[in-house]
């Protein structure tokens, strides 16, 4: 076997307190390794996002672990973990989350200027990332200039942009047509995929299931299934 | 650091509908503050002019006086006892009271006369046209080239007038280093001719000037002038006197309070509901960067920045805007008092970091709390 991106265990987290409590992941375990493309299917409110959230460093679980490349995540301090999402992790965001004051170039380098790379040294570098998403002409432009398509490209340009050893895309296709998702993900899947890479796509869009090399299935906050995709890749 | 800080300018100043909303709120409170401080500062200096153009060190006067408008004259006898004093080196009487000047052209006009001691000529002023000896030249007089001066029809060397019907004739124009509050002209003559060609009663001088041997002479002086029924001011104590007057007793200085806290306050809750508005419209933005791996010190930064940022340009466009106002009036109206000093510029300035500091102290606690995770959940 490839060697071990992420290792989550036994992993919990609640919402609200009381009468207003419920389980949003409950004692979900897995593991995801460098060289794969791993998916997370499952109706909506099965915990998806959640669980994403725990193992990027985003949201703190109420009980399990959460290693990274042998690190225990949430044991480091507040720093520590922000640091570990800035250099380790790189998230594409269900909605983008892109900047409508800044230029796309510069929402690509933001990563970058967070790590104190000189401004024009980060937009040399997110200029770089732009033109590997097919979007150079478009750096001078504000994001809402751009189709739906092209956001969630500018997206994955700045999850890019620290070079991060993981790669976790929520629900990328969601707000795309067929062809556009499509197309995003087999872009993902010949450029950005490397062995020394982990990418983890949660989906419903089974019509991207072919790129999957498995597929983890997640309902009610529990881990129900894990299937090894079959095409060969 | 410098990058962080870039980015959060653009997201300022790329929202330019909040952005002009937040330097309007900052410039107008700024512009308020220094009109009314400028106005305040202006009026007191001018209420001392006297004080300040004459320049003795220490004023015998009535007890009663408040203002130097209002002087309360002094029988002679009180000028011997000060000279007396020990550790009183000379002591002089000074004349200053209103006469009627009839001008050439048959206007009558309202002046103020000083009258200067003979011998001494103490408090002269300084002379940009004549000399100062002429002073004791037959109905001689000096005319103050100040703001005023246009009331006398602009005279010349020579230029004759009606005093009190008496005869006058300017012998020397000065310059002063204050103009006067109540926006009439004041003419310098000697003493005696001030006191016989103005009808006065049988006191006559309105103030006595008194040069101390040393400073350390001073509280002595101030303690026998006590006994004589007077009171002894140093320069600096006659200049608080009459501004305390103004502050206290004329409701001036509490209007001015009162109008100085309350653009204040205007202007913070104006900056600080815009900036409010402006980081919960962005909070969104900041929990995408804290996802993204900001440290919350960095989000600090960026908030910090920005509301000092907004408040230095408000603070400059504020004081700018009060500047080019108080020069406009001062070119259209000549008695325009308003002066800004620099306690005013220091007393917005540090009003405006008040602003800015609570403003980004709103925001940062709520920039700190936010849970990334809350906002892109979808
Ligand atoms: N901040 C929260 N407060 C209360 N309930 C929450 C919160 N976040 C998620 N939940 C609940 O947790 C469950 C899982 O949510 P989520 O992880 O967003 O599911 P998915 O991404 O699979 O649609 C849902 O029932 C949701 O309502
Ligand atoms: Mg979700």
């Amino acid at each position: 076997m490839a060697n071990l991106a992420i290792k989550a265990n036994a992993l919990v987290k609640w919402f609200g307190e009381g009468e207003a409590k419920t389980y949003a992941v409950r004692e979900a375990s897995f593991e995801a390794f460098f060289g794969e493309i791993l998916y997370i299917v499952g109706p909506s409110g099965s915990g998806k996002t959640t669980l994403l959230s725990m193992i990027s460093g985003i949201l703190r679980p109420n009980a399990g672990t959460v290693e990274v490349e042998g690190r225990d995540i949430w044991r480091l301090s507040d720093n520590e973990i922000a640091d570990f999402r800035l250099n380790k992790i790189g998230f594409v965001f269900q909605d983008y989350h892109l900047f409508p004051r800044l230029t796309t170039v510069e929402n690509v380098a933001i990563p970058l200027i967070l790590k104190r790379m000189d401004w024009n040294k980060a937009l040399d570098v997110a200029m770089h990332f732009l033109d590997i998403v097919g979007l150079k002409e478009r750096a001078q432009l504000p994001p809402v200039k751009l189709s739906g398509g092209e956001q969630q490209r500018v997206a994955i340009a700045r999850a890019m942009a620290s070079n991060p050893d993981i790669l976790i895309f929520d629900e990328p296709t969601a707000s795309l047509d067929g062809d556009t998702g499509k197309r995003i993900v087999d872009f993902v899947k010949k450029n950005i995929l490397n062995e020394k890479r982990c990418i983890v796509i949660v989906t419903h869009d089974n019509r991207i299931f072919e790129y999957a090399d498995r597929i983890m299935n997640m309902e009610d906050g529990k881990i129900t299934a894990v299937v090894t995709a079959n095409d060969g890749s | 650091m410098y990058g962080i800080l870039k980015i959060a300018y653009k997201l300022l100043v790329n929202d330019k509908g909040k952005f002009v909303a937040l330097l309007v709120g900052i410039t107008f409170a700024v512009f308020l503050m220094v009109m009314m401080t400028s106005m305040f500062a202006g009026i007191l200096t001018r209420s001392s002019s006297t004080i300040l153009n004459v320049g003795a060190k220490v004023w015998v006067m009535d007890p009663a006086v408040t203002t130097p408008a209002s002087s309360i004259p002094m029988p002679d006898y009180v000028v011997d006892a000060v000279r007396s004093i020990k550790g009183v080196k000379y002591a002089v009487p000074l004349y200053s009271g209103g006469a009627l000047v009839k001008l050439r052209s048959g206007a009558y006009q309202a002046v103020t006369v000083i009258g200067l001691d003979d011998p001494s000529l103490f408090g002269r002023p300084e002379l940009v046209a004549g000399q100062i000896k002429d002073i004791y030249a037959e109905n001689a007089f000096i005319v103050v080239e100040d703001a005023e001066f246009q009331k006398l029809e602009n005279p010349k060397l020579g230029t004759t007038f009606e005093i009190n019907d008496h005869q006058g004739v300017v012998v020397g124009l000065a310059k002063v280093v204050s103009a006067g509050l109540f926006g009439i002209p004041t003419l310098y003559t000697t003493y005696n001719r001030a006191i016989t060609y103005i009808p006065s009663t049988r006191f006559t001088a309105s103030y006595i000037l008194v040069e101390p041997k040393s400073q350390q002479d001073i509280p002595y002086i101030q303690r026998q002038v006590q006994v004589l029924g007077y009171e002894a001011l140093t320069k600096d104590e006659f200049i608080q006197k009459i501004s305390d007057f103004y502050k206290y007793k004329t409701g001036l200085g509490i209007n001015v309070l009162v109008m100085t806290v309350i653009s204040f306050i205007v202007g913070l809750s104006i900056s600080g509901q815009t900036f409010y508005t402006f980081i919960l419209e962005n909070l969104e933005k900041f929990g995408a960067i804290k996802a993204i791996g900001a440290k919350g010190r960095q989000l600090v930064y960026m908030i910090l920045f920005q509301a000092l940022f907004t408040a230095l340009i408000g603070y400059g466009l504020g004081i700018g805007l009060a500047a080019l106002l108080i020069t406009i009036a001062r070119s259209r109206m000549p008695d325009y008092a308003a002066m800004i000093t620099f306690s005013n510029i220091w007393l917005a300035f540090i009003m405006v970091l008040v602003i800015a500091g609570i403003s980004s102290y709103i925001g940062i606690r709520k920039v700190i709390r936010i849970e990334p995770f809350d906002i892109f959940r979808g």
